[in-house]
C-alpha cells in the first residue's frame, strides 16, 4: 500500500467530555448538544462559526445527522454521520482532516454522544444489525457480553492468557478513573474483587463489561493557521488508518482489522510503538485492548499477557494506558465510547488532562474497535496525535 | 452427563402458571429457510451456485463473488466447538427465566463458523453434530450434539424446550374408535407418556380395539367432535392436564362431485374434519396455551393426522380431500394463534392407510398404524412441524414442491388417481 498523503496543517482543539450519568431521562439530543456547546465553549466559538458538523450516536432514532442540523439550528456546508460505533473518532478524524485540508470546511465540530434510558440497551439490542437478528440473539440474547465471551474464551485457550492477565487492564483503568472526576466508577478494585465478581457470561464477570450509561463527547478540527489565530491549544493528526470487515475468513476474531494497516501507519506517523508517550485502546472488554495492543505492533501475537505483565499501566506509570479509567471505568456512554479515548489523548498531548495527566506527553496513540454485527468486530481504527500547542 | 428427568410433582393449584415466554422471534426472509428446514428435521444452509462457498448467516449476496444465486442445501453436520460461554445474564425474560444457557461457536467441516447452543453432554472443544431444530418461538436455531448420543440426552433442558418430547407428559387421543389409536397409544406409552386419554364418540357403539386400550391403561372417555357440548365438556375435565393433543378423529369416503348425489357425505367430512378441529382447538386451546411454559410437562404440542392429499386433491377422495385441504389451512392458522405461547402444531401427512376399509380398492404401497404412529412420536421428539409420512406422502410432498401444476395434472387424470 502506498502511504497515504500527509495530515500536515489539521489541528484538533476544543477537547469536552460531559459528565456521564448512568441512567438518563434525557435524549441524545440533549446530550450531543451539551457536549458540543462545551466544545464551542472551550474554543470561544458560537454556533455559527462551524461549517462542518459530524456525528456518532445510536440513540438518535427517527432522526439523522439531518435531523440535528435543524434541532441544534446549525448550517454547515459539511455533515457526516459515523454509525461505526467504537472506531468512530478514528474515522471520524480521518474525513474531517481531509475536508479542511481540501477547504471543503474550515471547522469541523466531532460529536458523539448517546442517552441511556432504563430500557434503552435492551431496545438497541433488538435491532442492532440483520446478522445479530437472525444469528446471535437467538442463542442465549447475551449481547455483546457473550459475543466478547466467546472471544475472550478461544484467546484463553489459543494463548494461555488467564483471568489475571485481563484483570491486571481493569485494575490499573480504575486506579486511572480514581483521578478523573468524571468518571462513574468511584471505588478502588483490587485484583481479588475482579476474579471474584458476579460472572456474567462465563468467562467474563461483571468488571470485564463497560457499564451503558449516558453522555457525550467532542471536539472540533481546523487547520493549525486558525487554532494559532484563536490562540487554542491543539494536537495534531500524525497518522490515522481504518478498516472493515478485515480477516472475514478467520473462524473466530483472535486479531483486527489493524494487522492490514499498521505498517501504513507507523511509517505514516514516522514514529514506533515505543515512541508513544499513552495508549488509549478501545475497551469495552480488556480482551479487545489486549488484541489492539498486539496487533498495533507494541508486542506480537498472543504475547498481549507476558507484555503487560511487568507494564504499569496506571497514569505515572511506564505505560500509561486509557488514562481517563476508559470505558470499563468510565462508563460507556453508546457511540461515545469510540471517542473517549481520543478526547482524552487530544487533552493529554495538549496538557489539558487535568488530574489524569501524564508527564510531558507529546504523543499518544488512539486506538478504536466496533460494531459485533454477529460474531466480531468489523471496524477498527487508529491515529497517532502529537502535540501542536500546548495549553 | 444428563441426568433422567423425574416425573413432575402435581401442580399445586393455587399457584400461579408461569405466563409463557418466547426467544428471539424477528428473522429476516433469507433466515426463514433455516426454519423452513428445521420444520422438517434438516440442517440446511446457502450453497452459491457460482462459486459454492457456504454462508452464514443467512444473506442475499455471495460474500466471496456478489452471485445472489445461493440455493439452500442441507449440510453435513459435524463440527468443531472452538469457543463457548454460558450466559449468565440476558435482557430478555425467555433466557433469564432459564438462566445459565451455554452458547458456542462451531467451525463446521462445511466451511462457516456458526453460533449454537450447546448440548449440556457436549465437552468443551469436543467434536460436535451440529442439527436445526424449532425453539419456542417457533425459528429455526442450531444445537450442537455431541458427537454420538449420550444416555438421557433428550432430557437436557435445552431438548426439552426444543422438542414435544411425550415423555412424562399427557396425551389426548381425540377418537378412540380411529384405526391409528391404538399403535398411537402403544408409541406413546413406549416414549414414556405419563397418562393417555381418549376420546370416545357413540359410546354406546362396541368396537374391538376398546378391550386393547383399556389394557395398555388408556382412559377412555366420551367426547365426539362433531358435538361441542361433548368437546367442552371434555375440555373441563382435562384441559388443564392435556400436554399434547393428537386429533385422530376422521370421517373418509371416497368420491368427488358427481359420483355423489348429495351433499350428505361432504357436510360429515366438514363437521369432522374441518369443524371438529375447531371445536378441539376453540375448547382445549386456550388452555394449553396458558400452560406452554409450565415446567416438565409443560403443554407442547398439537399433532394433526392429515391426507396428503390436503395438497393437491387426490382422485378418487375428491370430496375429502377438500375436508382436508380445509383442515391443512386451519391448521396454519392455529399454528399462527398459538406462536406467542410457544405451543407447537405438528402436522402430520400420509397417503392410504393399511387398516382404513375405505383405502381397500387403491394399490399399494399403503402406511400401516404403526408407522404412522412411529412417525408422530418421532416428530415429538424432534419438534418437527411438517412430518411425511410414508412413501406416497414423500413423494407427493416433492412433486408438489417441483410444481404444483404438473401435480394436479398428473392427479387428476382420473381412474386410478396417485
Amino acid at each position: 500500500m502506498a502511504r497515504p498523503a500527509s495530515y500536515e496543517g489539521v489541528a484538533l482543539v476544543a477537547p469536552f467530555s460531559t459528565p456521564y450519568q448512568r441512567y438518563s431521562i434525557d435524549t441524545a439530543h440533549h446530550w450531543i448538544a451539551t457536549a458540543l456547546r462545551g466544545s464551542l465553549r472551550a474554543a470561544g466559538l458560537k454556533p455559527g462559526d462551524l461549517d462542518g458538523f459530524q456525528v456518532a450516536s445510536f440513540t438518535l432514532f427517527p432522526d439523522t445527522a439531518v435531523g440535528l442540523t435543524q434541532h441544534l439550528g446549525l448550517c454547515p456546508r459539511w455533515l457526516d454521520h459515523i454509525p461505526m460505533g467504537g472506531a468512530s473518532a478514528g474515522v471520524a478524524l480521518r474525513r474531517a482532516a481531509r475536508a479542511v485540508q481540501a477547504g471543503d470546511a474550515e471547522i469541523i465540530a466531532c460529536v458523539a454522544g448517546d442517552t441511556n434510558h432504563i430500557d434503552s440497551f435492551r431496545q438497541l439490542l433488538s435491532s442492532f444489525s440483520r446478522f445479530a437478528m437472525d444469528a446471535s440473539y437467538p442463542y442465549g440474547y447475551g449481547g455483546p457480553n457473550a459475543s466478547f465471551a466467546l472471544l475472550t474464551d478461544r484467546y484463553m485457550t489459543e494463548y494461555g492468557a488467564t483471568r489475571e492477565d485481563f484483570g491486571r487492564l481493569c485494575v490499573a483503568q480504575r486506579a486511572n478513573a480514581l483521578k478523573n472526576p468524571n468518571a462513574v466508577m468511584k471505588k478502588p478494585l483490587t485484583m481479588e474483587q475482579y476474579l471474584d465478581a458476579r460472572p456474567i457470561a462465563d468467562p467474563i464477570a461483571l468488571f470485564d463489561c463497560v457499564m451503558p450509561c449516558a453522555g457525550a463527547e467532542a471536539f472540533l478540527v481546523m487547520s493549525e493557521d486558525r487554532a494559532r489565530a484563536l490562540n487554542l491549544p491543539y494536537a495534531r493528526l500524525a497518522a490515522a488508518i481504518e478498516r472493515h470487515n478485515a480477516h472475514a475468513d478467520d473462524p473466530i476474531q483472535l486479531r483486527g482489522g489493524w494487522t492490514m494497516d499498521v505498517d501504513v501507519l507507523w511509517d505514516q506517523a514516522g514514529m514506533a510503538p515505543q515512541d508513544m508517550d499513552l495508549v488509549q485502546t478501545y475497551d469495552d472488554y480488556p480482551v479487545i485492548s489486549m488484541l489492539q495492543i498486539e496487533d498495533l505492533g507494541f508486542c506480537a501475537k498472543g504475547e498481549g499477557p507476558a507484555f503487560l505483565r511487568d507494564k504499569d499501566l496506571t497514569v505515572s506509570g511506564d505505560f500509561p494506558h486509557n488514562t481517563s479509567g476508559g470505558q470499563l471505568s468510565g462508563g460507556q456512554a453508546g457511540a461515545a465510547g469510540g471517542f473517549i479515548g481520543m478526547v482524552e489523548a487530544i487533552r493529554q498531548v495538549t496538557g489539558q488532562a487535568g488530574g489524569t495527566q501524564v508527564a510531558g506527553a507529546e504523543r499518544a496513540l488512539v486506538s478504536g474497535f466496533g460494531m459485533i454485527n454477529f460474531d466480531r468486530g468489523l471496524c477498527s481504527s487508529a491515529a497517532v496525535l502529537t502535540t501542536g500547542a500546548r495549553a | 452427563m444428563t441426568h433422567p428427568l423425574s416425573p413432575p410433582p402435581k401442580k399445586d393449584p393455587q399457584k400461579r402458571s408461569v405466563s409463557p415466554t418466547r426467544p428471539p422471534e424477528v428473522r429476516s426472509r433469507a433466515a426463514l429457510h433455516l426454519t423452513a428446514a428445521a420444520a422438517e428435521g434438516r440442517f440446511a444452509l446457502q450453497r452459491c451456485a457460482d462459486c459454492g462457498k457456504v454462508q452464514y448467516p443467512p444473506r442475499d449476496a455471495c460474500s466471496a463473488c456478489l452471485s445472489t444465486d445461493l440455493p439452500w442445501q442441507d449440510m453435513a453436520p459435524g463440527g468443531t466447538l472452538i469457543a463457548e460461554t454460558t450466559v449468565q445474564t440476558s435482557p430478555r425474560l425467555y433466557f433469564r427465566e432459564r438462566m445459565p444457557w451455554r452458547a458456542g461457536t462451531v467451525q463446521l467441516d462445511a466451511g462457516p463458523t456458526v453460533l449454537a447452543h450447546i448440548h449440556g453432554d457436549v465437552a468443551r472443544h469436543a467434536r460436535v453434530r451440529v442439527t436445526a431444530r424449532l425453539d419456542q418461538a417457533g425459528q429455526g436455531v442450531l444445537v450442537a450434539l455431541p458427537e454420538t448420543d449420550t444416555p438421557n440426552m433428550k432430557d437436557d433442558p435445552l431438548m426439552r424446550a426444543l422438542s414435544a418430547d411425550p415423555k412424562h407428559r399427557r396425551v389426548l387421543i381425540t377418537d378412540a374408535r380411529s384405526a391409528q389409536a391404538l399403535a398411537l397409544a402403544r408409541a406413546l406409552q413406549k416414549a414414556g407418556a405419563a397418562i393417555i386419554f381418549a376420546g370416545e364418540p357413540e359410546s354406546w357403539r362396541p368396537y374391538p380395539q376398546r378391550a386393547e386400550l383399556e389394557a395398555l391403561g388408556v382412559q377412555i372417555l366420551p367426547m365426539d367432535v362433531t358435538d361441542t357440548a361433548s368437546v367442552k365438556k371434555l375440555a373441563g375435565e382435562i384441559g388443564g392436564k392435556t400436554d399434547i393433543l393428537i386429533n385422530t378423529a376422521r370421517f373418509l369416503r371416497p368420491g368427488g362431485v358427481l359420483d355423489r348425489g348429495d351433499t350428505g357425505f361432504a357436510r360429515d367430512e366438514l363437521e369432522v374434519n374441518y369443524l371438529g378441529l375447531m371445536r378441539l382447538a376453540q375448547a382445549f386451546g386456550p388452555g394449553m396455551c396458558a400452560r406452554a411454559s409450565d415446567g416438565v410437562n409443560a403443554a407442547a404440542a398439537w399433532v394433526n393426522l392429515l391426507s396428503v392429499g390436503a395438497l393437491s386433491n387426490a382422485r378418487p377422495f375428491g370430496a375429502y380431500s377438500a375436508s382436508q385441504a380445509g383442515a391443512y389451512s386451519l391448521s396454519q392458522s392455529l399454528r399462527a394463534e398459538f406462536r406467542p405461547s410457544g405451543l407447537r402444531v405438528m402436522n402430520v401427512f400420509f397417503g392410504p392407510t393399511e387398516e382404513d376399509d375405505w383405502y381397500q380398492p387403491l394399490p399399494p404401497p399403503r402406511v400401516t398404524a404403526s408407522a404412522l404412529a412411529r412417525s408422530v412420536v418421532d416428530g415429538l421428539q424432534r419438534g418437527l412441524e411438517d412430518v411425511w409420512c410414508g412413501d406416497i406422502a414423500q413423494d407427493l410432498r416433492d412433486r408438489f414442491r417441483r410444481d404444483p401444476k404438473v401435480l394436479e395434472r398428473e392427479m387428476t387424470l382420473g381412474g386410478e388417481g396417485a
